[in-house]
């Protein structure tokens, strides 16, 4: 009997590592290997050597940072009176917002790069001095609407379980509401928005859509540049130099993101308690905000859906939804299934991130110290990998037995949880650090063994964290295109972002009516999954509570 | 030099938490709120350094209104719970924290923070990370925090809460000296009558949200007023009595009731072989002696408690020590022993 | 450490997905009734029979009529299966990794500005159908037969009639463009990242020659306007997608589709085509090298060229069938133009200076 159960606490000690170990290198480290080592055998290495002496590209590696450093800054700033709002106070709504901010993240950048055109066009920024069509300006605007819900509700989630107490003492000390923030909040809530602008970073860094549709034709990043030379140009060798170049640096923001997170792991009990409401004036201004980054673009987008006819015979009609049912001509499904295939795959690609980011959190929370930064940063890269070359890499890795992946119907959601997995490593790691090291004393007091300790203790509160990073994997997946593109697909296994994208590659008012209302139609089932997802964590939380 | 509290009321969601609490405390002196837990005694520390908004009511310092008034303005002090010691700065770094935010410079605040160190006997400890501390190190530097800013009301939240007997013991009879040289106005908050005793110069009952007896600390304990107050205080024998008035003691009052039978006037005696006294006992007479039977004796304090069988009442009295488990006594109530208590 | 006593709903969920995750880790390929997402197609690394199924990689932009591809089932017993990989870029570059160890047997899609790199990467078979009498000389540009060319179409000018009268006439030529009569109308792709911006780049160069530097200098003048992308071309800058400009590069067939596609109905394109300023391209298919399916492939072959599929095409994909003799849609006939004398440039020309001529505008238009 005990020799039974020292057998299977090992095993499951062995799982914990060996299923992040061994999605992370089938699904992302032998395919990336793979290409890296065929462009280098075709002389990316050469190339890479040439490279660096270019001004040229230099030049691309200076805008891919600066642009990703000032779009990650600019994101936090946006997000913070909000995280503020939904961790600190309370009103009518909360989980509807707390949802709806998510829904940007699922939007294709060919969609919302047409709403930010009109958006300018509308407010006179097309032109001008304050001219932001085809400029730096739009690239930062998109990056803030795309990323905003990250540090929202990472940071946020990550807030909300932060003791108020030492607040208060700083403020019964003298402190103002300002240095009780600066000196207090912001110390313990750190390794939150280190974890929350690594992933922005990480996002822009590889920004793929909204750098040639927003930035104009001019502006070129790591990931633009990948593309085209590998696609554009069948140049392997030169996307190969690229890539490594890419992937190096992503290696080394990540190493100091992460050790940023550690620096300060604050043990801190989650005390429930009754926050005050929100004042009108906060809601509003908060609200404001957010309307002003998010709400505009949605509501254009909306209003397009909602639109039939060009200019003046324009005319409100519901008949591009009407239409979502009915296949057209050049899609393979109709654009409801579609959607249907988006939110299957969104579930598979979820579920899988939610077991292997959480194992992996484990792992890195309690794990040593070196298998701990390992995973730390290997399940970050599959973020800061250029689509090319994971989507390459897989076909040309996973081609024979026993991983003959090529064409299997898995490989599309596993693309998908490789990038939901971060997400929910991001938001799991600082909570499961937060848990007082006491509460799991107190359980192993109890009686309970250290797994069991774990699962009554840590699941519970993490539960929350768990699901907030599950429901991020779920709009990722929802909303991905790159990776998907590279994949072979049978036409019946079309997502909506792909619909999306045939919609609007041929002309007619018909199919551009459609795909606004496709877009739509997608926000809305986002928010109700975000909705749903964390619901089910608020509840696993509640049931969990000791 | 004086806080009042006028009427204060507070709710959460319209549950009513607080109600109509009225206090003063001059400068000097120690009120001590003792009440069990849940009856409303932090949010009325909490409520006073305005980290609650009351519904109804005024906090006033010298007759100036500070209802208004944000926490970091009032010039309070509150020492949590818990500490609350702020885990990522040290000890010398929690305890200038005050200082910081009001302003004084960096060689000044080091010279006041040894001495506050020094004042709770913890000399040297400045550089020490907070998880590093034991439970009574850590509550020395939260008072030691809370000291230094130099608040004109000092309020402590169950300072010892979560420390062992003894310690607490000790840390009472410490603060007890640090608050008199200190002289300020202090609101200290226990459930422990203990305590409450060894530092109060008032005591304030609260219990459900209201203020149910407040006086000095022979009054309180000699007249606590209500049931509830009385278990509060740390009174064990709480008499119920029939419909009319009787109990196995005897009649000690005019109809159904509750008294207090005062543990420390209780005389314990030679056998009696009497019935009780039919007589009715006007509160403040004698009473008895009555038959008991001694069921268990205990020492708590270095002094003897016996448990007594009075005709099926349970009581608790000191004793020298002479009697054993199983004797039959005689049990008295000496003049002013019995009081009456409403609620 | 995550089964315990108190089995859990949620817990059965993670455990089923550890489980998939790992089984599907360990070879279990393919099992399709695990995620039920299977409608009908068999993969193709599951094909032992030869005659079983035959499968097709394209470009996303392919489809055809449900019946159609059922059409060549029922003459031949052989299924398709189709495998879509991205545009005819990613399409390309997939298929020239993977050269020697294809993903399917028949590959589709592969435009004359793509065809000689695929060609040089030996990405086919040789196979001379016999179905290609029927097809123009003009469209057969490989002698040798590694690719049979399946459709054509072009790429041109385009321009919303409103914003023009007799007044003020549209641009009828590829010169009219540089002509400040035009100024600030016209937007253009970026051939680095475009296809049909590379497609009107080789048009210019085939109509100027060496002096298309010179055009494209004196477009940028006349202030043209580049996008990354077809799409934010079309829907971004142009009329239509109520952009301000109202001419732009896209293809010769996007009128028809503007009068199939409106919404409400209308009865005339609301664009018109510059014909003098098409470029062709002509999409082929081939057999891919290492298909384990050959007898299979050619059939399939055949049927590409075959009238059930030649006359499906054009309202599918908006181009015409290579079979000179299939029967037009209507549609195709009234709005499509389809221009006399379109520019065309030799594969091997495009594969040898493309990159060249790419840098080279880029200095030129972006710089």
């Amino acid at each position: 009997m005990g020799k039974l159960r020292e057998l299977v606490r090992i095993s499951a000690r062995v799982l914990c590592v060996a299923i992040p170990v061994g999605f992370l290198t089938i699904f992302f480290l032998y395919p990336v290997g793979s290409i890296l080592v065929r462009g280098i055998g075709a002389g990316g290495l050469e190339r890479l050597v040439g490279l660096l002496g270019r001004g040229s590209f230099r030049g691309v590696v200076w805008f891919t940072l600066w642009q990703a450093v000032v779009s990650t800054v600019l994101a936090v700033l946006v997000a913070w009176p909000g995280a503020h709002l939904l961790a600190r106070r309370r009103f009518r709504g909360q989980a509807v917002l707390r949802a709806a901010v998510t829904v940007p993240f699922v939007l294709p950048t060919v969609v919302v790069g047409g709403a930010f055109l009109a958006l300018f066009e509308r407010f006179g920024l097309s032109d001008g001095p304050l001219r932001l069509t085809r400029t730096v300006g739009a690239i930062l605007a998109a990056h803030v609407f795309f990323n905003v819900a990250i540090v929202l509700r990472t940071v946020g989630t990550f807030w909300e379980g932060l003791d108020t107490r030492p607040e208060e003492q700083a403020r019964v000390l003298g402190a103002t509401p300002w240095q009780a923030f600066r000196w207090v909040t912001l110390p313990r809530l750190w390794p939150a928005v280190a974890a929350a602008a690594s992933i922005v970073f990480l996002f822009c860094f590889t920004s793929f859509g909204v750098i040639l549709i927003l930035g104009g034709p001019t502006r070129a990043t790591l990931e633009t540049e990948i593309w085209r030379h590998a696609v554009f140009r069948g140049d392997l060798a030169s996307a190969t130099a690229l890539a490594v170049v890419q992937l190096v640096a992503v290696m080394a923001m990540v190493v100091v993101a992460n050790s940023m997170q550690r620096r300060r792991a604050i043990g801190q009990v989650p005390v429930r308690r009754t926050l005050p409401r929100a004042s009108g004036r906060l809601l509003a201004g908060n609200l404001g905000l957010l309307a002003l980054v998010l709400g505009f673009p949605i509501a254009v987008l909306v209003e397009r859906s909602l639109t039939t006819g060009r200019g003046a015979d324009a005319t409100w009609s519901v008949r591009n939804y009407v239409a979502l049912a009915d296949r057209v001509d050049l899609l393979p499904i109709s654009a409801l299934a579609a959607l249907r295939n988006s939110l299957l795959f969104a579930v598979v690609a979820a579920g899988m991130a939610v077991v292997v980011g959480g194992l992996a959190s484990v792992v890195v929370v309690h794990g040593r110290r070196t298998t701990s930064r390992l995973f730390d940063l290997g399940l970050m890269l599959p973020l800061g990998a250029s689509a090319v070359t994971v989507g390459f890499g897989m076909l040309i890795a996973l081609d024979g037995p026993p991983l003959d992946f090529r064409s299997s119907r898995w490989l599309v959601p596993v693309a998908h949880a490789l990038v939901g997995v971060p997400f929910v490593m991001r938001t799991v790691v600082p909570t499961l650090r937060s848990i007082d090291q006491r509460l799991r004393e107190a359980a192993a007091v109890l009686g309970a063994s250290p797994a069991r300790a774990r699962r009554d203790v840590d699941l519970p509160i993490a539960a929350r964290a768990l699901a907030v990073g599950g429901a991020f994997s779920f709009a990722v997946s929802l909303g991905e295109f790159g990776a998907t593109s590279f994949l072979p697909r049978h036409p019946d296994q079309l997502t909506a972002p792909l619909a999306l994208f045939r919609l609007l590659g041929t002309p007619g008012e018909a199919l551009r009516g459609q795909a606004m209302a496709l877009s739509v139609v997608l926000m809305v089932l986002t928010a109700a999954s975000v909705l749903v997802i964390e619901g089910m964590g608020r509840r696993g939380a509640v049931r969990g509570d000791l | 030099m004086s806080l009042r509290v006028d009427g204060l009321s507070v709710a959460f969601d319209g549950v009513s938490v607080l109600d109509g609490v009225d206090l003063e405390v001059a400068e000097g002196e120690v009120l001590v709120l003792l009440g069990p837990s849940g009856c409303g005694k932090s949010t009325l520390l909490r409520a006073i350094a305005g980290l609650e908004r009351p519904s109804a009511g005024r906090i006033l310092w010298d007759d100036k209104d500070l209802t208004e008034v944000a926490t970091h303005g009032r010039g309070f002090g509150l020492m949590f719970q818990d500490h609350a010691l702020f885990p990522h700065r040290d000890v010398a770094g929690n305890v200038e924290f005050g200082l910081r935010v009001a302003g004084m410079p960096a060689d000044q605040r080091s010279h006041r923070v040894a001495r506050a160190l020094e004042m709770v006997g913890m000399e040297g400890f400045g550089g020490r990370r907070i998880d590093t501390l034991s439970g009574g190190e850590a509550q020395r530097v939260a008072l030691a925090r809370s000291v230094a800013a130099g608040p004109r009301l000092l309020m402590l939240d169950e300072p010892f809460g979560s420390l062992d007997r003894v310690l607490r013991e000790r840390l009472t009879e410490d603060l007890g000296v640090l608050l008199r040289r200190l002289g300020q106005a202090v609101v200290h908050v226990t459930h422990d009558h203990d305590e409450a005793f060894a530092l109060a110069d008032r005591i304030a009952v609260l219990g459900d949200g209201r203020i149910l007896r407040i006086g000095n600390p022979a009054e309180v304990w000699a007249d606590p007023g209500t049931v509830h107050a009385a278990e509060c205080l740390g009174h064990e024998n709480l008499v119920v009595l029939d419909g009319s008035g009787c109990c196995p003691l005897g009649r000690l009052g005019d109809g159904p009731g509750t008294v207090l039978v005062r543990g420390d006037r209780l005389v314990i005696g030679a056998p009696a072989d009497g019935q009780p006294a039919a007589a009715q006992v006007s509160a403040g007479r004698s009473v008895g002696p009555v038959s008991g039977l001694v069921v268990r004796t205990s020492i708590r304090g270095g002094r003897t408690v016996v448990v007594l069988d009075v005709g099926g009442l349970c009581l608790r009295a000191s004793s020298d020590g002479s009697t054993s488990v199983g004797d039959r006594v005689g049990v008295s109530v000496a003049d002013g022993g019995v009081v009456p208590l409403s609620g | 450490m995550c089964i315990g006593p108190r089995f859990r709903p949620a817990t059965a969920l993670m455990v089923a997905l550890v489980v998939a995750v790992t089984a599907s880790a360990c070879g279990g390929t393919d099992n399709l009734t695990a995620v039920p997402l299977s409608s009908g197609g068999v993969p193709a690394t599951e094909a032992p029979s030869p005659t079983g199924s035959v499968t097709l990689i394209t470009h996303d932009s392919f489809w055809v009529s449900e019946g159609t591809l059922r059409a060549f089932t029922a003459d031949t017993g052989i299924e398709v299966v189709l495998q879509m990989a991205g545009d005819t870029g990613q399409m390309v570059s997939t298929a020239i990794l993977t050269a020697g160890d294809p993903l399917g047997d028949v590959m589709f899609g592969v435009d004359n500005t793509f065809l000689q790199r695929a060609l040089d990467a030996d990405l086919f078979e040789a196979y001379e159908s016999p179905a290609l009498v029927g097809v123009p000389e003009s469209l057969r540009l490989d002698p040798t037969h590694r690719v049979t060319p399946i459709d054509f179409g072009d790429v041109c000018v385009n321009f919303w009639i409103d914003r023009f009268d007799s007044d003020n006439p549209a641009p009828s030529t590829l010169a009219d463009l540089a002509d400040p009569a035009y100024a600030d109308q016209l937007v253009v792709q970026n051939p680095e990242t475009s296809s049909p911006g590379l497609a009107f780049l080789l048009a210019t160069i085939a109509e100027y020659g060496d002096g298309w530097e010179d055009y494209w200098a004196a477009l940028r003048r006349n202030g043209v306007v580049v996008t990354s992308g077809w799409e934010d071309a079309y829907y971004g800058e142009f009329v239509s997608g109520g952009g301000d400009r109202s001419i732009v590069v896209s293809y010769a067939s996007s009128p028809s589709a503007e009068v199939i596609y409106a919404d409400p109905p209308v009865d005339t394109p609301p664009t018109g085509v510059v014909t003098s300023t098409c470029f062709r391209q002509i999409e082929f298919a081939g057999i891919l090298a290492g298909t384990e399916h050959r007898p299979a492939a050619e059939l399939l072959v055949d049927f590409l060229l075959s009238p059930t599929f030649q006359e499906d095409i054009p309202l599918n994909m908006f181009v015409f069938p290579a079979l000179a003799s299939a029967a037009l849609p209507e549609v195709f006939i009234d709005f499509v133009q389809k221009p006399e004398d379109p520019h065309q440039l030799d594969p091997a020309e495009i594969e040898a200076n493309r990159n060249a001529w790419t840098e080279r505008w880029t200095e030129i238009v972006l710089r």
